[in-house]
Protein backbone atom coordinates (compact mmCIF):
# COMPACT_ATOMS: atom_id res chain seq x y z
CA UNK A 1 0.00 0.00 0.00
CA UNK A 2 1.34 3.15 -1.06
CA UNK A 3 1.54 5.77 1.48
CA UNK A 4 -0.01 8.68 1.09
CA UNK A 5 1.79 12.03 0.19
CA UNK A 6 0.23 15.26 1.70
CA UNK A 7 0.83 18.03 -1.33
CA UNK A 8 2.99 20.49 0.93
CA UNK A 9 5.63 17.65 1.41
CA UNK A 10 5.59 17.14 -2.44
CA UNK A 11 5.62 20.80 -3.20
CA UNK A 12 8.59 21.11 -0.82
CA UNK A 13 10.32 17.97 -2.47
CA UNK A 14 9.89 19.33 -6.09
CA UNK A 15 11.17 22.95 -5.06
CA UNK A 16 14.52 21.37 -3.27
CA UNK A 17 14.83 18.54 -5.99
CA UNK A 18 14.74 21.46 -8.74
CA UNK A 19 16.94 23.83 -6.78
CA UNK A 20 19.49 21.45 -7.03
CA UNK A 21 19.08 20.13 -10.64
CA UNK A 22 19.27 23.79 -11.55
CA UNK A 23 22.20 23.97 -9.37
CA UNK A 24 24.16 21.21 -11.18
CA UNK A 25 22.99 22.41 -14.73
CA UNK A 26 23.62 25.81 -14.09
CA UNK A 27 26.99 25.88 -15.61
CA UNK A 28 25.73 24.00 -18.85
CA UNK A 29 23.16 26.96 -18.88
CA UNK A 30 25.35 30.20 -18.45
CA UNK A 31 27.30 28.60 -21.55
CA UNK A 32 24.44 28.21 -23.79
CA UNK A 33 23.30 32.06 -22.47
CA UNK A 34 26.55 33.31 -23.10
CA UNK A 35 26.62 31.43 -26.30
CA UNK A 36 24.03 34.21 -27.57
CA UNK A 37 25.79 37.18 -26.50
CA UNK A 38 28.33 39.48 -28.20
CA UNK A 39 32.21 39.33 -26.13
CA UNK A 40 31.19 42.59 -24.72
CA UNK A 41 27.82 41.21 -23.23
CA UNK A 42 29.61 38.09 -21.72
CA UNK A 43 32.08 39.56 -19.46
CA UNK A 44 29.53 42.76 -18.35
CA UNK A 45 29.13 43.77 -15.00
CA UNK A 46 27.13 43.07 -13.30
CA UNK A 47 26.53 39.32 -15.57
CA UNK A 48 23.19 40.29 -17.81
CA UNK A 49 20.79 37.13 -17.68
CA UNK A 50 18.55 37.27 -20.31
CA UNK A 51 18.03 40.82 -21.56
CA UNK A 52 20.26 41.53 -23.74
CA UNK A 53 20.77 41.51 -27.64
CA UNK A 54 20.22 38.05 -28.68
CA UNK A 55 23.01 37.39 -31.31
CA UNK A 56 24.02 34.33 -33.81
CA UNK A 57 27.75 36.12 -34.56
CA UNK A 58 29.12 33.97 -32.39
CA UNK A 59 28.30 30.69 -34.08
CA UNK A 60 29.25 32.08 -37.58
CA UNK A 61 32.39 33.05 -36.10
CA UNK A 62 33.75 30.05 -34.69
CA UNK A 63 32.39 28.20 -37.84
CA UNK A 64 34.67 30.15 -39.47
CA UNK A 65 37.26 29.42 -37.56
CA UNK A 66 39.48 27.45 -40.37
CA UNK A 67 39.97 23.94 -38.05
CA UNK A 68 36.29 23.71 -36.59
CA UNK A 69 34.07 22.06 -39.20
CA UNK A 70 37.56 19.54 -39.59
CA UNK A 71 37.49 19.02 -36.17
CA UNK A 72 33.79 18.24 -36.21
CA UNK A 73 34.15 15.76 -38.89
CA UNK A 74 37.01 14.10 -37.29
CA UNK A 75 34.93 13.43 -34.04
CA UNK A 76 32.12 12.22 -35.91
CA UNK A 77 34.02 9.40 -37.83
CA UNK A 78 36.40 8.70 -34.91
CA UNK A 79 33.42 8.27 -32.72
CA UNK A 80 31.38 6.46 -35.08
CA UNK A 81 34.10 4.27 -37.01
CA UNK A 82 35.62 3.08 -33.40
CA UNK A 83 32.15 2.21 -32.19
CA UNK A 84 31.21 0.21 -35.56
CA UNK A 85 34.48 -1.24 -35.63
CA UNK A 86 34.06 -2.65 -31.99
CA UNK A 87 30.83 -3.76 -32.87
CA UNK A 88 31.70 -5.46 -35.42
CA UNK A 89 34.39 -7.41 -33.51
CA UNK A 90 32.21 -7.72 -30.48
CA UNK A 91 28.72 -8.75 -31.74
CA UNK A 92 30.13 -12.51 -32.65
CA UNK A 93 32.55 -12.88 -29.14
CA UNK A 94 29.27 -11.75 -27.27
CA UNK A 95 27.04 -13.72 -29.06
CA UNK A 96 29.19 -16.76 -28.45
CA UNK A 97 29.77 -16.34 -24.70
CA UNK A 98 26.09 -15.30 -24.08
CA UNK A 99 24.33 -18.73 -26.01
CA UNK A 100 27.43 -21.22 -26.17
CA UNK A 101 28.75 -20.35 -22.69
CA UNK A 102 31.95 -22.54 -21.96
CA UNK A 103 33.80 -23.57 -18.56
CA UNK A 104 36.24 -20.23 -19.11
CA UNK A 105 33.66 -17.64 -20.41
CA UNK A 106 33.53 -15.86 -17.59
CA UNK A 107 36.90 -15.48 -16.75
CA UNK A 108 37.04 -14.59 -20.00
CA UNK A 109 34.99 -11.74 -19.58
CA UNK A 110 36.51 -10.33 -16.68
CA UNK A 111 39.62 -10.50 -18.01
CA UNK A 112 38.25 -8.38 -20.91
CA UNK A 113 36.55 -6.12 -18.30
CA UNK A 114 40.17 -5.79 -16.39
CA UNK A 115 42.07 -4.84 -19.16
CA UNK A 116 39.54 -1.24 -19.20
CA UNK A 117 41.38 -0.97 -16.21
CA UNK A 118 44.85 -0.57 -17.37
CA UNK A 119 45.93 2.81 -16.51
CA UNK A 120 46.74 5.02 -20.22
CA UNK A 121 49.73 6.48 -18.74
CA UNK A 122 51.43 3.09 -18.57
CA UNK A 123 51.17 2.26 -22.37
CA UNK A 124 51.70 5.97 -23.92
CA UNK A 125 55.08 6.02 -25.24
CA UNK A 126 54.94 2.95 -26.43
CA UNK A 127 51.96 3.83 -28.36
CA UNK A 128 53.36 7.35 -29.56
CA UNK A 129 56.67 4.93 -30.86
CA UNK A 130 54.28 2.52 -32.61
CA UNK A 131 52.36 4.65 -34.14
CA UNK A 132 55.33 6.81 -35.12
CA UNK A 133 56.94 3.35 -36.70
CA UNK A 134 53.94 2.87 -38.71
CA UNK A 135 53.54 6.35 -39.92
CA UNK A 136 50.01 6.60 -38.60
CA UNK A 137 50.63 9.42 -35.78
CA UNK A 138 48.01 12.26 -36.01
CA UNK A 139 45.47 10.00 -37.98
CA UNK A 140 41.72 8.98 -38.00
CA UNK A 141 42.46 5.79 -38.52
CA UNK A 142 44.94 5.41 -35.47
CA UNK A 143 42.44 7.29 -33.10
CA UNK A 144 39.53 4.72 -34.36
CA UNK A 145 42.01 1.81 -33.64
CA UNK A 146 42.74 2.78 -30.34
CA UNK A 147 39.67 4.17 -29.10
CA UNK A 148 37.85 0.96 -30.77
CA UNK A 149 40.35 -0.69 -28.05
CA UNK A 150 39.78 1.00 -25.02
CA UNK A 151 35.89 0.35 -25.10
CA UNK A 152 35.79 -3.20 -26.91
CA UNK A 153 35.42 -4.52 -22.74
CA UNK A 154 32.14 -2.12 -22.38
CA UNK A 155 30.98 -2.96 -25.51
CA UNK A 156 31.38 -6.82 -25.30
CA UNK A 157 30.14 -6.40 -21.89
CA UNK A 158 26.83 -4.84 -23.03
CA UNK A 159 26.17 -6.56 -25.84
CA UNK A 160 26.37 -9.94 -22.90
CA UNK A 161 24.30 -8.57 -20.95
CA UNK A 162 21.70 -7.41 -23.51
CA UNK A 163 21.96 -11.00 -25.59
CA UNK A 164 21.76 -13.32 -22.74
CA UNK A 165 17.67 -11.69 -21.83
CA UNK A 166 16.70 -13.43 -24.84
CA UNK A 167 15.39 -16.71 -24.39
CA UNK A 168 17.10 -19.73 -25.65
CA UNK A 169 13.71 -21.10 -26.09
CA UNK A 170 12.11 -18.93 -28.97
CA UNK A 171 15.45 -20.16 -30.87
CA UNK A 172 13.92 -23.75 -30.42
CA UNK A 173 10.46 -23.03 -31.28
CA UNK A 174 11.73 -21.11 -34.68
CA UNK A 175 13.84 -24.28 -35.36
CA UNK A 176 10.70 -26.50 -34.40
CA UNK A 177 8.88 -24.32 -36.89
CA UNK A 178 11.63 -25.12 -39.65
CA UNK A 179 13.20 -22.52 -39.88
CA UNK A 180 17.18 -22.77 -41.30
CA UNK A 181 19.79 -20.95 -39.63
CA UNK A 182 19.49 -18.45 -41.90
CA UNK A 183 16.03 -17.15 -41.36
CA UNK A 184 16.69 -17.99 -37.57
CA UNK A 185 19.03 -14.77 -37.75
CA UNK A 186 16.78 -12.76 -39.83
CA UNK A 187 13.92 -12.78 -38.54
CA UNK A 188 13.93 -13.77 -35.43
CA UNK A 189 17.19 -13.26 -33.45
CA UNK A 190 18.44 -10.01 -34.96
CA UNK A 191 15.17 -8.46 -34.00
CA UNK A 192 15.65 -9.22 -30.59
CA UNK A 193 19.23 -8.34 -30.44
CA UNK A 194 18.77 -4.71 -32.14
CA UNK A 195 17.92 -2.77 -29.86
CA UNK A 196 20.34 -3.91 -27.66
CA UNK A 197 23.00 -3.30 -29.89
CA UNK A 198 21.24 0.29 -30.56
CA UNK A 199 21.65 0.96 -26.83
CA UNK A 200 25.50 -0.19 -27.15
CA UNK A 201 26.13 2.02 -30.35
CA UNK A 202 24.52 5.14 -28.29
CA UNK A 203 26.64 4.85 -25.01
CA UNK A 204 29.64 3.86 -26.95
CA UNK A 205 29.43 7.08 -29.10
CA UNK A 206 29.13 9.17 -26.39
CA UNK A 207 32.65 7.61 -24.49
CA UNK A 208 34.73 7.70 -27.54
CA UNK A 209 32.83 11.64 -28.47
CA UNK A 210 34.17 12.24 -24.74
CA UNK A 211 37.87 10.98 -24.42
CA UNK A 212 40.28 13.15 -24.09
CA UNK A 213 43.43 11.69 -23.32
CA UNK A 214 44.52 9.76 -26.60
CA UNK A 215 42.76 12.19 -28.94
CA UNK A 216 44.84 15.32 -27.01
CA UNK A 217 48.24 13.15 -26.94
CA UNK A 218 47.76 11.53 -30.40
CA UNK A 219 46.85 14.37 -32.91
CA UNK A 220 48.28 17.37 -33.64
CA UNK A 221 46.97 19.40 -36.18
CA UNK A 222 44.73 16.61 -39.10
CA UNK A 223 43.17 14.31 -36.93
CA UNK A 224 42.69 16.40 -33.77
CA UNK A 225 38.92 16.33 -32.72
CA UNK A 226 36.47 18.54 -31.07
CA UNK A 227 38.10 17.76 -27.56
CA UNK A 228 41.53 18.89 -28.67
CA UNK A 229 40.04 21.63 -30.67
CA UNK A 230 38.72 23.14 -27.57
CA UNK A 231 41.86 22.91 -25.47
CA UNK A 232 43.49 24.90 -28.17
CA UNK A 233 40.77 27.65 -26.22
CA UNK A 234 43.19 27.44 -23.40
CA UNK A 235 45.56 30.24 -24.62
CA UNK A 236 42.75 32.83 -24.59
CA UNK A 237 43.19 35.71 -27.59
CA UNK A 238 41.47 38.96 -26.43
CA UNK A 239 37.65 38.53 -25.52
CA UNK A 240 36.71 34.79 -26.50
CA UNK A 241 34.44 34.46 -23.79
CA UNK A 242 31.06 33.86 -26.23
CA UNK A 243 32.93 32.14 -28.48
CA UNK A 244 34.31 29.69 -26.23
CA UNK A 245 30.75 29.35 -25.34
CA UNK A 246 29.50 28.86 -28.97
CA UNK A 247 32.35 26.57 -29.88
CA UNK A 248 31.34 24.45 -26.60
CA UNK A 249 27.84 24.30 -26.83
CA UNK A 250 28.38 23.14 -30.29
CA UNK A 251 30.57 20.33 -29.07
CA UNK A 252 28.27 18.96 -26.39
CA UNK A 253 24.51 19.64 -28.11
CA UNK A 254 24.72 16.43 -29.83
CA UNK A 255 25.95 13.91 -26.85
CA UNK A 256 23.74 15.79 -24.18
CA UNK A 257 20.71 14.99 -26.40
CA UNK A 258 21.66 11.47 -27.05
CA UNK A 259 22.88 11.12 -23.16
CA UNK A 260 19.51 11.94 -21.81
CA UNK A 261 17.91 9.15 -23.96
CA UNK A 262 20.85 6.74 -22.74
CA UNK A 263 20.67 7.20 -18.69
CA UNK A 264 19.06 3.45 -18.23
CA UNK A 265 22.37 2.03 -20.31
CA UNK A 266 24.97 3.96 -18.66
CA UNK A 267 24.38 2.12 -15.45
CA UNK A 268 24.43 -1.32 -17.52
CA UNK A 269 27.76 -0.09 -19.17
CA UNK A 270 29.82 1.36 -16.69
CA UNK A 271 28.68 -0.79 -13.64
CA UNK A 272 29.42 -4.10 -15.62
CA UNK A 273 26.35 -5.48 -14.09
CA UNK A 274 27.49 -4.75 -10.12
CA UNK A 275 24.28 -2.82 -9.25
CA UNK A 276 21.26 -3.44 -10.74
CA UNK B 1 22.25 -27.73 -26.58
CA UNK B 2 25.90 -26.88 -26.88
CA UNK B 3 27.30 -29.56 -29.82
CA UNK B 4 31.07 -29.48 -30.12
CA UNK B 5 30.37 -28.42 -33.45
CA UNK B 6 28.93 -25.13 -32.07
CA UNK B 7 31.67 -25.26 -29.44
CA UNK B 8 34.20 -24.41 -31.87
CA UNK B 9 32.49 -21.82 -34.01
CA UNK B 10 31.92 -20.27 -30.74
CA UNK B 11 35.49 -20.58 -29.85
CA UNK B 12 36.01 -18.96 -33.06
CA UNK B 13 33.50 -16.25 -33.04
CA UNK B 14 35.05 -15.22 -29.73
CA UNK B 15 38.79 -15.20 -30.65
CA UNK B 16 39.15 -12.02 -32.75
CA UNK B 17 38.12 -9.35 -29.32
CA UNK B 18 40.35 -11.82 -27.46
CA UNK B 19 43.56 -11.69 -29.96
CA UNK B 20 42.82 -7.63 -30.29
CA UNK B 21 42.77 -7.19 -26.44
CA UNK B 22 46.00 -9.56 -25.89
CA UNK B 23 48.04 -8.08 -27.99
CA UNK B 24 46.50 -3.89 -26.97
CA UNK B 25 47.51 -5.29 -22.89
CA UNK B 26 50.74 -7.57 -23.96
CA UNK B 27 52.93 -5.23 -26.43
CA UNK B 28 52.61 -1.58 -25.02
CA UNK B 29 52.85 -3.08 -21.67
CA UNK B 30 55.96 -5.37 -22.30
CA UNK B 31 57.50 -2.54 -24.05
CA UNK B 32 56.93 0.18 -21.24
CA UNK B 33 58.04 -2.73 -18.87
CA UNK B 34 61.26 -3.31 -21.04
CA UNK B 35 61.93 1.04 -20.65
CA UNK B 36 61.60 0.76 -17.55
CA UNK B 37 64.66 -0.91 -17.40
CA UNK B 38 66.40 1.20 -19.41
CA UNK B 39 68.40 4.37 -19.55
CA UNK B 40 66.43 5.81 -22.78
CA UNK B 41 66.47 9.58 -23.06
CA UNK B 42 65.95 10.16 -27.25
CA UNK B 43 66.53 13.44 -26.94
CA UNK B 44 70.00 13.11 -26.24
CA UNK B 45 70.61 10.22 -27.73
CA UNK B 46 70.81 8.41 -24.82
CA UNK B 47 70.16 4.58 -25.05
CA UNK B 48 71.59 2.20 -22.85
CA UNK B 49 69.36 -0.95 -22.50
CA UNK B 50 69.56 -2.26 -18.71
CA UNK B 51 69.96 0.24 -16.17
CA UNK B 52 68.35 -2.68 -13.62
CA UNK B 53 66.33 -0.83 -11.21
CA UNK B 54 68.19 2.34 -10.99
CA UNK B 55 64.93 3.89 -12.66
CA UNK B 56 62.64 2.59 -10.35
CA UNK B 57 64.97 4.05 -7.15
CA UNK B 58 65.32 7.54 -8.61
CA UNK B 59 61.69 7.86 -9.37
CA UNK B 60 60.64 6.35 -5.79
CA UNK B 61 63.32 8.77 -4.06
CA UNK B 62 62.36 11.64 -6.07
CA UNK B 63 60.36 14.41 -4.20
CA UNK B 64 57.92 14.61 -7.08
CA UNK B 65 56.89 11.17 -7.06
CA UNK B 66 56.09 11.70 -3.43
CA UNK B 67 53.97 14.98 -4.13
CA UNK B 68 52.59 13.41 -6.45
CA UNK B 69 51.18 10.59 -4.90
CA UNK B 70 50.11 12.98 -2.33
CA UNK B 71 47.99 15.45 -4.87
CA UNK B 72 46.61 12.15 -6.14
CA UNK B 73 45.30 10.98 -3.10
CA UNK B 74 43.85 14.43 -2.41
CA UNK B 75 42.00 14.42 -5.20
CA UNK B 76 40.80 11.26 -5.91
CA UNK B 77 39.98 11.39 -1.96
CA UNK B 78 37.87 14.66 -2.25
CA UNK B 79 36.22 13.92 -5.50
CA UNK B 80 35.14 10.79 -4.05
CA UNK B 81 33.83 11.99 -0.77
CA UNK B 82 32.11 15.05 -2.33
CA UNK B 83 30.32 12.55 -5.26
CA UNK B 84 29.14 9.49 -2.68
CA UNK B 85 27.91 12.08 0.20
CA UNK B 86 26.40 13.99 -2.75
CA UNK B 87 25.43 11.19 -4.50
CA UNK B 88 23.31 9.77 -1.58
CA UNK B 89 21.43 12.69 -0.48
CA UNK B 90 20.52 13.42 -4.51
CA UNK B 91 19.48 9.81 -4.92
CA UNK B 92 17.74 9.83 -1.74
CA UNK B 93 16.14 13.56 -3.16
CA UNK B 94 15.11 12.20 -6.47
CA UNK B 95 13.37 9.49 -5.53
CA UNK B 96 10.69 11.20 -3.56
CA UNK B 97 7.03 12.12 -4.81
CA UNK B 98 7.31 15.37 -6.57
CA UNK B 99 6.69 17.13 -10.34
CA UNK B 100 8.67 17.00 -13.21
CA UNK B 101 10.53 14.00 -11.62
CA UNK B 102 12.22 12.84 -15.65
CA UNK B 103 13.08 16.79 -15.88
CA UNK B 104 15.13 16.97 -12.47
CA UNK B 105 17.19 13.84 -14.00
CA UNK B 106 17.95 14.98 -16.97
CA UNK B 107 19.28 18.43 -15.23
CA UNK B 108 21.42 16.59 -12.86
CA UNK B 109 22.41 13.98 -15.39
CA UNK B 110 23.64 16.37 -17.83
CA UNK B 111 27.30 17.60 -16.48
CA UNK B 112 28.48 14.21 -17.16
CA UNK B 113 27.76 14.04 -20.77
CA UNK B 114 30.07 17.57 -21.02
CA UNK B 115 33.07 16.21 -22.81
CA UNK B 116 36.01 17.16 -20.26
CA UNK B 117 38.27 20.08 -22.31
CA UNK B 118 34.75 21.98 -22.26
CA UNK B 119 34.10 21.36 -18.48
CA UNK B 120 37.56 22.63 -17.43
CA UNK B 121 37.40 25.54 -19.82
CA UNK B 122 34.10 27.05 -18.81
CA UNK B 123 34.44 26.46 -15.30
CA UNK B 124 38.45 27.48 -15.58
CA UNK B 125 36.99 30.92 -17.71
CA UNK B 126 33.58 31.82 -16.92
CA UNK B 127 33.55 30.87 -13.00
CA UNK B 128 36.89 31.02 -11.50
CA UNK B 129 38.22 33.54 -13.46
CA UNK B 130 39.42 36.72 -11.09
CA UNK B 131 38.50 39.63 -13.74
CA UNK B 132 35.05 38.45 -15.69
CA UNK B 133 34.14 34.90 -13.77
CA UNK B 134 30.69 34.62 -12.32
CA UNK B 135 32.71 33.80 -8.63
CA UNK B 136 34.06 37.17 -8.75
CA UNK B 137 30.95 38.77 -9.85
CA UNK B 138 29.39 37.25 -6.53
CA UNK B 139 32.76 37.89 -4.17
CA UNK B 140 31.97 41.46 -5.66
CA UNK B 141 28.16 41.49 -4.83
CA UNK B 142 28.74 40.39 -1.37
CA UNK B 143 31.43 42.62 -0.58
CA UNK B 144 34.22 40.94 -0.91
CA UNK B 145 37.78 40.72 -2.66
CA UNK B 146 37.49 38.56 -5.23
CA UNK B 147 39.41 35.28 -4.90
CA UNK B 148 41.55 34.14 -7.52
CA UNK B 149 40.62 30.61 -7.42
CA UNK B 150 43.33 28.81 -9.76
CA UNK B 151 46.30 30.46 -8.53
CA UNK B 152 45.36 30.50 -4.92
CA UNK B 153 43.63 27.22 -4.64
CA UNK B 154 44.40 25.18 -7.79
CA UNK B 155 43.80 21.97 -6.69
CA UNK B 156 40.78 22.60 -5.03
CA UNK B 157 39.19 24.13 -8.47
CA UNK B 158 40.42 20.92 -10.17
CA UNK B 159 38.78 19.02 -7.50
CA UNK B 160 35.33 21.25 -7.85
CA UNK B 161 35.56 20.31 -11.52
CA UNK B 162 35.63 16.97 -11.67
CA UNK B 163 33.69 16.27 -8.85
CA UNK B 164 30.67 17.86 -10.94
CA UNK B 165 31.47 15.85 -13.62
CA UNK B 166 31.32 12.69 -11.76
CA UNK B 167 28.56 13.61 -9.10
CA UNK B 168 25.80 12.52 -11.62
CA UNK B 169 27.55 8.85 -12.29
CA UNK B 170 26.98 8.66 -8.26
CA UNK B 171 23.77 9.84 -8.21
CA UNK B 172 22.82 7.75 -11.40
CA UNK B 173 24.14 4.47 -10.11
CA UNK B 174 22.83 5.06 -6.58
CA UNK B 175 19.45 6.17 -7.48
CA UNK B 176 19.37 2.46 -9.25
CA UNK B 177 20.02 0.80 -5.98
CA UNK B 178 17.67 3.37 -3.93
CA UNK B 179 14.69 2.28 -5.96
CA UNK B 180 15.07 -1.46 -5.43
CA UNK B 181 14.98 -0.50 -1.78
CA UNK B 182 12.26 -2.33 -0.11
CA UNK B 183 9.43 0.38 0.55
CA UNK B 184 7.36 -1.86 2.92
CA UNK B 185 10.46 -2.50 5.39
CA UNK B 186 10.94 0.97 5.93
CA UNK B 187 7.07 1.89 6.10
CA UNK B 188 7.26 -0.95 8.86
CA UNK B 189 10.52 0.89 10.24
CA UNK B 190 8.61 4.21 10.48
CA UNK B 191 5.23 3.08 11.73
CA UNK B 192 7.32 2.05 14.96
CA UNK B 193 8.59 5.52 15.25
CA UNK B 194 11.82 4.95 14.17
CA UNK B 195 13.40 8.13 13.24
CA UNK B 196 14.69 9.37 9.59
CA UNK B 197 18.31 9.29 10.71
CA UNK B 198 18.25 5.82 12.55
CA UNK B 199 16.09 4.88 8.98
CA UNK B 200 18.95 6.05 7.31
CA UNK B 201 21.67 4.86 9.10
CA UNK B 202 20.24 1.20 9.65
CA UNK B 203 17.88 0.46 6.46
CA UNK B 204 19.14 2.66 3.72
CA UNK B 205 23.09 2.92 3.96
CA UNK B 206 23.05 -1.09 4.75
CA UNK B 207 21.14 -1.15 1.40
CA UNK B 208 23.38 1.33 -0.67
CA UNK B 209 26.60 -0.17 1.01
CA UNK B 210 27.55 -2.84 -1.99
CA UNK B 211 25.96 0.53 -4.89
CA UNK B 212 28.69 2.76 -2.93
CA UNK B 213 31.57 -0.11 -2.79
CA UNK B 214 31.14 0.05 -6.71
CA UNK B 215 30.73 3.84 -7.40
CA UNK B 216 34.18 4.05 -4.94
CA UNK B 217 35.75 1.17 -6.99
CA UNK B 218 35.12 2.55 -10.81
CA UNK B 219 35.51 6.29 -9.84
CA UNK B 220 38.84 5.53 -8.61
CA UNK B 221 39.99 3.52 -11.61
CA UNK B 222 39.04 6.38 -13.65
CA UNK B 223 40.07 9.52 -11.37
CA UNK B 224 43.40 7.79 -10.89
CA UNK B 225 43.60 8.95 -15.03
CA UNK B 226 42.57 12.42 -14.41
CA UNK B 227 44.54 14.57 -17.36
CA UNK B 228 42.64 16.74 -19.82
CA UNK B 229 41.20 18.64 -16.85
CA UNK B 230 45.00 19.36 -15.30
CA UNK B 231 46.25 19.53 -19.15
CA UNK B 232 43.80 22.88 -19.86
CA UNK B 233 43.58 24.60 -16.67
CA UNK B 234 46.76 24.51 -14.44
CA UNK B 235 48.88 22.07 -16.68
CA UNK B 236 50.49 20.29 -13.90
CA UNK B 237 51.77 23.56 -12.07
CA UNK B 238 50.93 25.07 -8.37
CA UNK B 239 50.88 21.32 -6.70
CA UNK B 240 48.26 19.91 -9.28
CA UNK B 241 50.67 17.42 -10.76
CA UNK B 242 49.36 13.80 -10.03
CA UNK B 243 50.62 10.37 -10.80
CA UNK B 244 49.56 10.43 -14.35
CA UNK B 245 50.63 14.00 -14.92
CA UNK B 246 54.37 13.57 -13.89
CA UNK B 247 54.32 10.65 -15.38
CA UNK B 248 53.30 12.32 -19.10
CA UNK B 249 55.24 14.93 -18.45
CA UNK B 250 58.12 12.78 -17.75
CA UNK B 251 57.66 10.60 -20.93
CA UNK B 252 56.47 13.42 -23.24
CA UNK B 253 57.73 16.72 -22.25
CA UNK B 254 61.57 16.11 -20.60
CA UNK B 255 61.64 12.69 -22.52
CA UNK B 256 63.00 10.42 -20.31
CA UNK B 257 61.57 7.12 -21.12
CA UNK B 258 63.33 5.48 -18.55
CA UNK B 259 62.30 7.36 -15.54
CA UNK B 260 58.62 7.67 -17.32
CA UNK B 261 58.66 4.24 -17.83
CA UNK B 262 58.76 3.17 -14.35
CA UNK B 263 56.11 5.92 -13.27
CA UNK B 264 54.04 3.76 -15.47
CA UNK B 265 54.79 0.64 -14.13
CA UNK B 266 53.88 1.90 -11.03
CA UNK B 267 50.77 3.48 -11.79
CA UNK B 268 49.45 0.00 -13.75
CA UNK B 269 50.33 -1.60 -10.60
CA UNK B 270 48.16 0.97 -8.29
CA UNK B 271 45.03 0.80 -10.87
CA UNK B 272 45.75 -3.02 -10.76
CA UNK B 273 45.49 -3.44 -6.89
CA UNK B 274 41.81 -1.88 -6.93
CA UNK B 275 40.54 -3.25 -9.98
CA UNK B 276 41.03 -7.06 -7.98
CA UNK B 277 38.34 -5.48 -5.86
CA UNK B 278 36.50 -4.65 -8.54
CA UNK B 279 36.54 -7.72 -10.31
CA UNK B 280 36.05 -9.96 -7.47
CA UNK B 281 32.16 -7.94 -6.94
CA UNK B 282 31.49 -8.25 -10.79
CA UNK B 283 32.73 -12.12 -10.51
CA UNK B 284 30.27 -12.71 -7.82
CA UNK B 285 27.45 -10.73 -9.89
CA UNK B 286 28.12 -13.22 -13.07
CA UNK B 287 26.87 -16.24 -10.89
CA UNK B 288 23.32 -15.42 -10.41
Amino acid sequence: MARAITPQKKVMWTALAWAFGLLMFFPILWTFLTSFKTEAAAISDPPVWLFFDWTLENYAAVQERSNYPKALMNSIIIAVGSTLLGILIAVPAAWAMAFVPGRKTKDILLWMLSTKMLPAVGVLYPLVLLAKWLGVMDSRILLIVVLMLINLPIIVWMLYTYFREIPGEILEAARMDGAGLRSEIIYVLTPMALPGIASTVLLNIILAWNEAFWTILLTTVNAAPLTAFIASFSAPEGLFYAKLSAASMMAIAPILIMGWFSQKQLVRGLTFGAVK
Amino acid sequence: MATAHSKSAARFMIAPAVFVLLVWMLIPLCMTLYFSFADYRPMRGVFEAWIGFDNYARFFSSSSFIKSLVTTLWMVGSILLITITGGVMMALLLDKPMFGQGIVRILVIAPFFVMPTVSALVWKNMFFNVDNGLFSYAYKFFGLQPYDFLSQAPLFSIIIIVAWQWLPFATLILLTAVQSLDSEQLEAAEMDGAPALARFRFIILPHLSRAITVVILIQTIFLLSIFAEIFVTTNGAFGTRTLTYLVYQRVLESQNIGLGSAGGIVAVILANIIAIFLMRIVGKNLDN
